[in-house]
C-alpha cells in the first residue's frame, strides 16, 4: 500500500475522463464515468457485456459524441480535433472486418498510406506471424489471423496511444498469451494501452491499472495487486492427507484464522505471504505426511463479485 | 492525396475480383452488342434518322453500364461497406469523410467508361460503329449521366438498412429501367401507356441525351433531358447528405 503512494503524483496523463456520460434511448450507457490513464501504462477497462466499455472507448476516440462531460486525449479534444489526434492514436474495433478480397498486404500498404507517419509494416508482419499470410485474402484468414491484423493496422502508423476493444475474443489460449506479450511490448516501447476485456485473468496478468465498470460506472480502480489486496480477503492453503491430525497444530500458526478439514481434505485460511512456508514447516516437522498441496489466492473475480454482488457472466 | 489515390486503386482492384460484378457490368453489355449487332446489323434505317442498330445501341447500352454501376454496384458496396464497418473502419484514420467517398466515385466512374470505351471499340471493330457528334459533348452528357445515377445510388445505400435490401430495391429500380428506356427495345414500339411511364423514368433521359448528341444534336435539343438530370442530381445530392450512414 505505502509503496503506491510514492510513485501516483508524478504521472503524466495521456487520457483525462470527466464526468463521461452517454445515452441511448432511454437507457444510460455510461453513467459519471471518470478516470485517467498515464503514460506508458496498460490501462484495462474491466467488465461484462454491455457494461458500457466499448461506449467508453468509442468516446475517447472520438467516433461517439458523450451526451456529457469531458475528454482530453494527448491534450487533444478527441471530436474538435479529431483530425489532429487521428494520426497519433491507434484504433482496434470490436468486431472489425475489411474487404473480403483484400490482401493483408494491401490492406497495410493502404492503412499506412493514410498516415503522415508510419512504420515498417513488413516488420509487423512478421512479429505478429502473419508473414506467411501476407498475400492471403481478408476472408481467408482465421478468426485469430484476422485479430492480429486489425492489430497490426492500429499500430501502422507508430501511435502514441493504442485502443483495443475485446483484443483476445475468440483466440484460443495460446494465441491470446502470445498477444499478452506482444501488448507488453507496444508498453515497453513507451507507448499507451488503453484496453477493455470481459476476461478478469487478462485485466490481471497484463494491465498495469484496472477500472472495473458495471451497468455504466466505475466501481474501482487500481493495480490488480491493489484492488485485490483491498478486499481483505483470505488466501487458502489447500492439501489432502490420510493421517490423523489435530487441527489445533495449524490453527495456532502465525497468520491463520482458521482451519477446516472436509474428510481428507484440510483447507487452512490465513493472512500474509508466508502463510504457506507456515503450514508446510509445521506439517515436516511434525512428521505429518500431505499431498496435493496448492494455495488458493483471491482473484479479480472475486473483486468483482464482492462490489458488485453477482458474477460477470450474467 | 497520396490516400484517396491509394485507396482508389486498392478499390478497383477489388472490383476487378469480383468476377460477377465485372462479367454483369462490363461483359453482359458487350455480349448483348455481339449478339443483337449480329441479329440486326448495322445498316442505315430510316427510324435512327439514317444510322444503323449498333450506333445506337453503343450510346443505348452505355446508359445501361450508368444504371448498373450507379445503382447497384455503387450502391451495393457502399451499403455492404458499411454494414460490415468497413465504412466506420475507414473513418478511424486521417481520411476525410469526402476522400472516402469520393474514392468510390473515382472507382466506378472510371469502371463506366471503361465500359463505354469496350462498347465503342467492339463496335469499331466489328460492326463499322457510326459517330456523328462530338467527343467532348458526348463526355460531357455522359459525365452528368453518371453522376446523377451515383447520387441515387448514394441514397440507396444511405436508405436500405442491410446489403441485402440495398441489392434487392437496386434490382427493382434496374430492370424495368433498362427494358424500357429504349436501350433494348426500340421505344415506339411499346404501346402508349408504357410510353408515358417509360418517359417518367431517368434512365430513358439518359439514352436519349446519348444518342442524340452520339447522333451530333445540338444541347438546345436536350434541354429537356439535362435539365431532368441536373435537378435530379442536386435532390439525390442533398438528400443523400442528410440520410447517408457511416454506421
Amino acid at each position: 500500500m505505502e509503496s503506491e503512494e510514492k510513485t501516483e503524483p508524478e504521472r503524466k496523463a495521456a487520457v483525462r475522463v470527466e464526468h463521461l456520460r452517454r445515452v441511448y434511448d432511454s437507457l444510460v450507457a455510461v453513467d459519471d464515468v471518470s478516470f485517467e490513464i498515464y503514460e506508458g501504462e496498460i490501462f484495462g477497462m474491466v467488465g461484462p457485456n454491455g457494461a458500457g466499455k466499448t461506449t467508453t472507448i468509442e468516446c475517447i476516440e472520438g467516433l461517439r459524441r458523450p451526451d456529457g462531460g469531458d475528454i482530453e486525449v494527448l491534450g487533444l479534444h478527441p471530436r474538435r480535433d479529431g483530425y489532429a489526434l487521428r494520426p497519433r492514436i491507434g484504433v482496434q474495433f470490436q468486431e472489425g472486418a475489411l474487404q473480403e478480397r483484400l490482401k493483408v498486404c494491401e490492406a497495410l500498404d493502404l492503412f499506412s498510406s493514410l498516415y503522415p507517419r508510419s512504420t515498417d509494416w513488413e516488420a509487423l508482419l512478421e512479429q505478429l506471424g502473419l508473414a506467411d499470410k501476407r498475400d492471403a485474402h481478408f476472408d481467408k484468414l482465421s478468426g485469430g489471423q484476422k485479430q492480429r491484423l486489425f492489430v497490426a493496422l492500429a499500430l501502422v502508423n507508430d501511435p502514441e496511444l493504442v485502443f483495443l476493444d475485446e483484443l483476445t475474443t475468440g483466440l484460443d489460449p495460446h494465441a491470446r498469451r502470445a498477444m499478452w506479450d506482444l501488448i507488453r511490448g507496444i508498453r515497453d516501447k513507451g507507448k499507451t494501452v488503453f484496453l477493455t476485456t470481459h476476461f478478469m485473468e487478462e485485466a490481471e496478468r497484463l494491465c498495469d491499472r484496472v477500472a472495473i465498470i458495471d451497468h455504466g460506472r466505475i466501481v474501482a480502480l487500481d493495480s490488480p495487486e491493489n484492488l485485490i489486496r483491498s478486499l481483505g480477503a483470505e488466501n487458502r492453503v489447500v492439501f489432502t492427507t490420510e493421517e490423523a491430525f489435530g487441527s489445533q497444530q495449524l490453527s495456532n500458526l502465525p497468520g491463520v484464522t482458521r482451519v477446516e478439514a472436509i474428510g481428507e481434505r484440510i483447507v487452512v485460511y490465513g493472512h500474509g505471504d508466508k502463510l504457506v512456508v507456515e503450514v508446510v514447516n509445521a506439517l515436516t516437522s511434525s512428521d505429518i505426511r500431505f499431498r496435493d498441496l496448492r494455495t488458493e489466492q483471491p482473484n479479480l473475480e472475486d473483486v468483482f463479485l464482492t462490489l458488485t454482488g453477482h458474477e460477470m457472466r450474467d | 492525396m497520396r490516400g484517396l489515390r491509394k485507396l482508389t486503386w486498392t478499390e478497383m482492384k477489388l472490383f476487378f475480383r469480383e468476377p460477377m460484378a465485372t462479367f454483369f457490368t462490363l461483359g453482359f453489355p458487350l455480349m448483348i452488342l455481339f449478339l443483337f449487332g449480329s441479329i440486326w446489323g448495322n445498316k442505315p434505317a430510316k427510324e435512327f434518322g439514317g444510322f444503323g442498330y449498333v450506333d445506337m445501341s453503343v450510346p443505348g447500352f452505355t446508359a445501361v453500364i450508368i444504371a448498373s454501376t450507379g445503382l447497384i454496384a455503387l450502391a451495393v458496396t457502399m451499403a455492404t461497406y458499411r454494414e460490415k464497418g468497413i465504412l466506420r473502419r475507414l473513418r478511424a484514420t486521417p481520411l476525410r469523410p469526402h476522400t472516402v467517398l469520393g474514392a468510390q466515385v473515382m472507382v466506378f466512374f472510371a469502371l463506366t467508361v471503361f465500359g463505354m470505351i469496350l462498347l465503342i471499340i467492339a463496335g469499331l471493330l466489328v460492326f463499322r460503329l457510326r459517330f456523328a457528334g462530338n467527343a467532348l459533348s458526348v463526355f460531357a452528357g455522359f459525365s452528368l449521366s453518371t453522376l446523377s445515377f451515383f447520387s441515387m445510388g448514394f441514397i440507396l445505400a444511405g436508405l436500405m438498412p442491410t446489403a441485402r435490401t440495398a441489392q434487392i430495391v437496386a434490382m427493382v429500380l434496374f430492370y424495368p429501367m433498362i427494358f424500357l428506356c429504349g436501350a433494348y427495345i426500340p421505344f415506339h414500339i411499346l404501346p402508349k401507356t408504357m410510353q408515358q411511364f417509360a418517359e417518367v423514368l431517368p434512365l430513358t433521359h439518359v439514352v436519349t441525351l446519348l444518342r442524340g448528341l452520339w447522333m451530333g444534336h445540338g444541347w438546345g435539343e436536350h434541354l429537356k433531358e439535362v435539365g431532368v438530370l441536373a435537378g435530379l442530381m442536386i435532390v439525390c445530392v442533398i438528400v443523400s447528405a442528410k440520410t447517408f450512414r457511416w454506421e
